[in-house]
């Protein structure tokens, strides 16, 4: 007689067929992420009442009204970008501490560079929405033009912001279980997205000032490989991060 | 044995530094900036100390990745800990000599601010070690943050001397071109004397981390028992 | 081929041995009961076994395969001391996940077979963090089960559950082994383990100091075992 099912074969048991390519893993853990986040949206709504409270303290030190303002506010924009990004960055990998969830993403067949890729991603998804709601925000705040050069603003804002999310994920695993956790990550991210900051401010201001992006294409150059070439050292270390 | 060729070592570098000091005092002072660049005797050589420690510390990062064996962890810690020191020698001689010249403590000169940025880059590192209690975990994690570091290391350096060219500031010594030849000698010397220094103290530190290592696996052993 | 097959393995933290030259081997369709006092080592040898960190020394195969491949963890299921579920989800939407990573073809269909059968079917819309203890235990069991593991590896699953998880987890786990699946699991609860045991093994300080098959001394008396071969 022939088993139907697995329950009436003794001994065999099947093999199920299978369907996961990289690509369907990634977005299932994107879509877990921003599902997690947005029914309780604590790290967003932080990090956007963040935002908006340094916009606020940074007009009482750098005076809006004045002219010189202007020429550096699109760095101050970055520095409440970094801030605010990172309390959605601590999250991250912090989820996957209550319960142990993180153990049962190690032992699904997903590789950590999947896992990384999928935080990452939905992480970049979260921080950009805050930072695309804080734009216009700081632009009435400020008085700056931040939509003359719309494509390229928007050009720099994902750069720049892909560079912060793929530093604060990665060290979001790095501090995953460690002491001091909320303190650590912080500390060792501003310092490593040093050259990230600078190429995004500077072309922020340049932006901002009338000066577009062609005429000092270093700064570009500075910002994709530093997203490149971190992006790459992360999804190779990961794995080690993870596992061991 | 190895006591002997370490001592050996500090002594020769000591010799030299003395030997350096006493000649340097003797220099003319120079065009521009008068005795305080001087300085740059010491300054330079830090940086080269600086820098080899850290490379040493990517390489044992690296190392300790693939062969998992705790020595590696050892040098890569004591080599980053020697290498924030002469990094520490690095901001103080660039804010010693800044402050006759411009009368400030602190100028955005390109390479000091470098020194700054790698300076909190492996500063945090060693506080990271600190935070995790596992010797593995904490080899492992910290590990990867070097070579995350020393990756910084050129993309730091590039984009601030970017940045500076774009926003000039007071710059202590443009480049060591005109050199007269035995203030050359004299720096060669002192760079060496450095490097010697390095290796001293992370043989030192190395010895100490091991034993630290041992104290602490006989301490679980106990506390298991 | 074994279901499982450890070779002299070694595991330290830092310099302390915590497993010490493991030699275990386990047959497909067994149920082997890992009995020991609290740091002797079973968690850190299950969570080797499952991948979670490699040993040191020595050697781990699985089906033959190594641990950390993929089509490995395809087959194993594992439970831990947490139930490894998201507080911020439903029942539904767990095991879909779960059953999306491991690439079933229908995961909300398997997701919901799972549900019925461990008896949540009801309450499938709900949010983790209002599930009971022994509720959110079903529910992790459910993850574990759902992909069909041929090896099951559970630490301590039988700590703090109602009457009614239990009975849910031994109807599954002799399910299990009808299917010809192998299970591992770690117990201080030695009845209900030694009930569904076919074999045994206790652990003393990180090593084995005792693997055999399990005789009805052993389920009539749960301390024989220890009285016997352990230090008390």
């Amino acid at each position: 007689m022939q088993p139907t099912t697995i329950a009436e074969a003794p001994s065999a048991v099947r093999a199920a067929p299978v369907r996961s390519s990289v690509v369907h893993q990634v977005l299932v853990i994107i879509a877990k992420d921003l599902r997690a986040e947005l029914r309780t949206k604590e790290a967003v709504n932080a990090a956007l009442a963040f935002a908006l409270t340094i916009l606020v303290l940074f007009s009482f030190a750098f005076d809006p009204v004045e002219e010189e303002t202007k020429m550096y506010a699109g760095g101050l924009l970055w520095i409440v970008y970094a801030f605010a990004g990172t309390l959605v960055l601590n999250r991250s990998f912090a989820r996957e501490l209550p319960n142990d969830c993180l153990d049962a993403l190690i032992a699904a067949p997903i590789s950590g560079a999947v896992l990384f890729l999928g935080k990452a991603l939905a992480n970049y998804l979260l921080v950009m929405a805050v930072e695309l709601v804080s734009l216009p925000i700081f632009g009435i705040f400020y008085y700056v033009h931040w939509y003359d050069h719309f494509w390229q603003m928007m050009l720099v804002l994902a750069l720049g912001t892909w560079g912060i999310t793929v530093i604060g994920t990665m060290f979001s695993a790095l501090t995953i279980n460690i002491r001091l956790r909320e303190v650590m990550l912080p500390l060792l991210t501003y310092p490593m997205l040093v050259p990230a900051l600078m190429a995004s401010m500077q072309l922020t201001v340049d932006l901002v000032n009338g000066r577009v992006i062609g005429s000092d294409p270093a700064w570009i150059r500075v910002l994709v490989s530093f997203d490149i070439i971190y992006t790459a050292a992360a999804l190779f270390l990961v794995e080690i991060v993870l596992v061991g | 044995m190895r006591e002997k060729i370490l001592y050996l070592l500090a002594l020769a570098a000591f010799v030299i530094l003395a030997r350096d000091i006493y000649v340097i005092a003797r220099f003319p002072p120079e065009m521009n900036q008068g005795n305080a660049f001087k300085i740059i005797f010491f300054h330079v050589p830090s940086w080269v100390a600086a820098g080899t420690a850290v490379a040493t510390a990517l390489i044992s990062s690296v190392l300790f990745l693939i062969t998992k064996s705790f020595k590696f962890d050892a040098t890569a810690v004591a080599a980053t800990e020697v290498g924030v020191a002469f990094l520490t020698v690095g901001l103080v001689t660039g804010s010693l000599w800044a402050r006759p010249i411009w009368g400030i403590w602190w100028t955005w000169d390109e390479r000091l601010t470098t020194t700054l940025v790698l300076w909190l880059l492996y500063g945090g590192y060693l506080m990271f070690r600190h935070a995790i209690e596992e010797p593995t975990q904490r080899a492992t994690f910290s590990a990867v943050l070097s070579i995350f570091a020393f990756i910084g290391v050129p993309i730091d350096y590039f984009s601030i001397r970017w940045w500076r060219t774009q926003h000039p500031s007071p710059v202590f010594f443009s480049s060591t071109g005109s050199f007269p030849h035995d203030w050359g000698m004299v720096m060669g010397w002192n760079i060496m004397a450095f490097l010697m220094l390095t290796v001293v103290f992370v043989a030192i530190r190395l010895e100490q981390e091991q034993a630290q290592r041992e104290i602490d696996s006989l301490r679980r052993m106990a506390h298991a028992l | 081929m074994h279901a499982l097959a450890i070779e002299g393995v070694w595991r330290y933290y830092g310099d302390y041995p915590a497993l010490r030259d493991i030699n275990l081997t386990t047959e497909p369709g067994t149920c082997l009961a890992l009995i020991g006092r609290n740091g002797a080592g079973k968690t850190t040898l299950l969570r080797t076994i499952a991948g979670f960190a490699r040993p040191m020394k020595g050697a781990i195969r699985i089906l033959g395969r190594e641990p950390r491949e993929a089509a490995t963890r395809r087959d194993i299921g594992f439970i831990g001391h947490g139930i490894s579920l998201y507080d911020e989800l439903s029942a539904l939407e767990n095991l879909t996940l779960f059953a999306r990573l491991y690439g079933i073809p229908n995961p909300r269909s398997r997701a919901l077979e799972w549900l019925e059968k461990t008896g949540l079917e009801r309450v499938r819309d709900g949010l983790v963090r209002e599930f009971s203890r022994g509720m959110r235990q079903r529910l992790a069991v459910g993850r574990a089960f759902l992909h069909e593991p041929s090896v099951l590896l559970l630490d301590e699953p039988f700590t703090a559950l109602d009457d009614r998880a239990i009975a849910v987890l031994q109807r599954l786990l002799r399910e299990a082994r009808e299917q010809g699946r192998t299970v591992v699991l770690s117990t201080h609860q030695l009845r209900e383990a030694l009930e569904l045991a076919s074999h045994v093994a206790l652990m003393d300080r990180g090593r084995v100091v005792f693997q055999g098959a399990c005789t009805p001394e052993m389920v009539a008396d749960p301390g024989w075992v220890y009285a016997r071969y352990g230090e008390g």
